[in-house]
């Protein structure tokens, strides 16, 4: 994986994940970016995000690519944290989550330099 | 300056066990020259769709190594690749080519061989247009992301997923008809319903096969058709292309496509319509999910509404704006790296009048053609006209 995004991803589970705000227009963004995908401007800062999100999305995978054949079904969720940005990952703890609900992030380590996003409803 | 459609040809779709990416785009570009009444020694620029060859075939390189294939080393050769909108952004490269004035005769084409690759390999493959990083590594396959938007929009919309069956029922009808398609048998939207889950709430039925197949067109300029007497019928009319965010999770709504809404607005200014004037439609729908967000982009159906064109038969090949005419991805197939080309092979047969679910009279046509999840698009309008 990229240093990048290994760096995101110990940073969650160092318990203090990152996101980027446009200091110009106020947007919010992921890694890597240098340039503010809204307003184009050069000014994204590093801010702390959240630990929980909402559920946006949902799907359940019964046919994956080989890294992941032996884990089917398994269900992939896109939640939309507070400060605006949305990430994607494996749920776990439940089968299936709906719309709306809450989740808190998470990563697991899937060999060296190599995470996995996961999300669990915090109810 | 405009750019005529002299030749146009496909491989039948489907598997093609023992073929190679030589073969099959080799079969059909000289097709597609002797439909032009044209030779291999004419072709000045060759641009050819293809997304995953340096993973299936171990082979990178492919403009050259095609030109050569063809019997046209002499022409200036390249690859493009937007994903599966790759053949479709070789369209736009040899128009431009050709509008320039840098060339008077181009072959533009894709080709992809997918059926030797096992289905693992031909996912993991795909999956490399979506975000390394943030999807795929997460485990989110192709269909998965589908799947989200799919959800989205079912969510946020009065639409069900018989509604999204009924876009696979009216594609592989089409099919059946079309000799060339890859899927040649009828469904119902029970038997969607009932196919095996690939990613909730799309079935097998739902998505679309893996497909060997190459496709090829000569564009040439109005001097070059005058000078040699070539007669053509359609006539490029103008194009649009597009981005968005590689990620589905970096789109502020999940069930919209931006970079579709902008390469066809952008394409119907070129070519002085709107939405209106378009009589019939190749669009990518690799998944039923797909149909339903295009026509909403295209401008053919409001937001929310999409659904309702298979479902009432408006876009049937007797309704108000006929989508899919050959079968679509779903039934035709998608030989990714050729799917663009394969469109605008259809699209010209109709408006040539020689298609084989021929509709009355269409004079403008449009192909839509999305890279990944829709961070590339490429729409192309076609219209009878000639030289
Ligand atoms: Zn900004």
């Amino acid at each position: 994986m990229q240093p990048w995004f290994v760096e995101f991803a110990e940073r969650i589970d160092d318990g203090d994940p990152f996101y980027l705000a446009c200091e110009e227009c106020g947007a919010a963004a992921l890694p890597p970016r240098s340039v503010c995908p809204d307003c184009g401007t050069q000014t994204l800062e590093e801010r702390s995000l959240s630990g929980t999100a909402t559920v946006a999305a949902s799907t359940t995978i019964f046919s994956s690519i080989p890294e992941y054949a032996d884990d089917t079904p398994y269900t992939i969720v896109i939640a939309t944290f507070d400060e605006g940005v949305r990430l994607t990952g494996q749920l776990r703890d439940v089968e299936e989550i709906d719309r709306g609900e809450t989740v808190a992030v998470d990563v697991e380590s899937r060999g060296e330099d190599a995470w996995l996003v996961t999300f669990a409803p915090t109810g | 300056m405009s750019v005529q459609i002299a030749g146009v040809a496909s491989t039948p779709f489907g598997e093609h066990p023992g073929s190679s990416t030589r073969e099959l785009f080799t079969d059909a570009a000289l097709e597609a020259l002797e439909d032009a009444s044209l030779s291999p020694a004419a072709v000045e620029e060759l641009y050819v769709g293809n997304f995953i060859g340096d993973l299936t075939d171990d082979q990178a390189h492919v403009g050259a190594m095609l030109a050569d294939a063809i019997g046209a080393q002499q022409a200036a050769s390249v690859r493009t690749e937007s994903a599966c909108a790759s053949a479709s952004s070789a369209v736009r490269s040899g128009v431009q080519a050709l509008e320039a004035g840098d060339a008077d005769v181009a072959v533009v084409g894709g080709v992809e061989l997918m059926s030797a690759s096992g289905l693992g390999e031909v996912t993991d493959a795909l999956a490399n247009a979506a975000d390394n990083e943030y999807e795929n590594e997460a485990g989110l396959t192709f269909p998965g992301i589908y799947a989200l938007m799919a959800q989205a929009y079912l969510h946020e919309f009065d639409a069900t997923q018989a509604d999204l069956a009924a876009v696979a029922v009216k594609n592989y009808e089409n099919g059946v008809s079309n000799p060339l398609a890859q899927r040649q048998e009828e469904t119902t939207v029970e038997r969607v319903l009932d196919s095996p889950p690939i990613a909730t709430p799309l079935n097998l039925g739902d998505c679309c096969p893996i497909t060997d197949g190459a496709s090829a067109a000569v564009l040439v300029s109005d001097a070059f058709a005058d000078e040699h007497g070539l007669e053509t019928t359609v006539t490029f009319a103008g194009s649009g292309q597009s981005s968005d965010s590689l990620a589905l999770q970096d789109r502020p709504d999940l069930a919209r496509t931006r970079a579709a809404e902008r390469a066809a607005e952008d394409a119907y200014e070129r070519a002085g319509i709107s939405a209106d004037d378009v009589d019939v439609v190749e669009l990518h729908d690799c998944f039923t999910i797909a149909e339903i967000l295009a026509v909403e982009s295209l401008g053919f159906f409001e937001r929310g509404e999409g659904a309702r064109g298979a479902v009432d038969g408006e876009t049937a090949v007797g309704g108000r704006i006929p989508i899919n005419t050959s079968g679509g991805l779903l039934a035709k197939g998608h030989p990714v790296g050729a799917t663009g080309v394969a469109q605008l092979v259809e699209i010209t047969k109709q408006l040539e009048g020689r298609h084989p679910n021929q509709i009355d009279d269409p004079s403008v046509g449009l192909t839509h053609t999305v890279g990944g999840s829709g961070a590339s698009c490429v729409v192309n309008v076609l219209r009878t006209g000639g030289a």
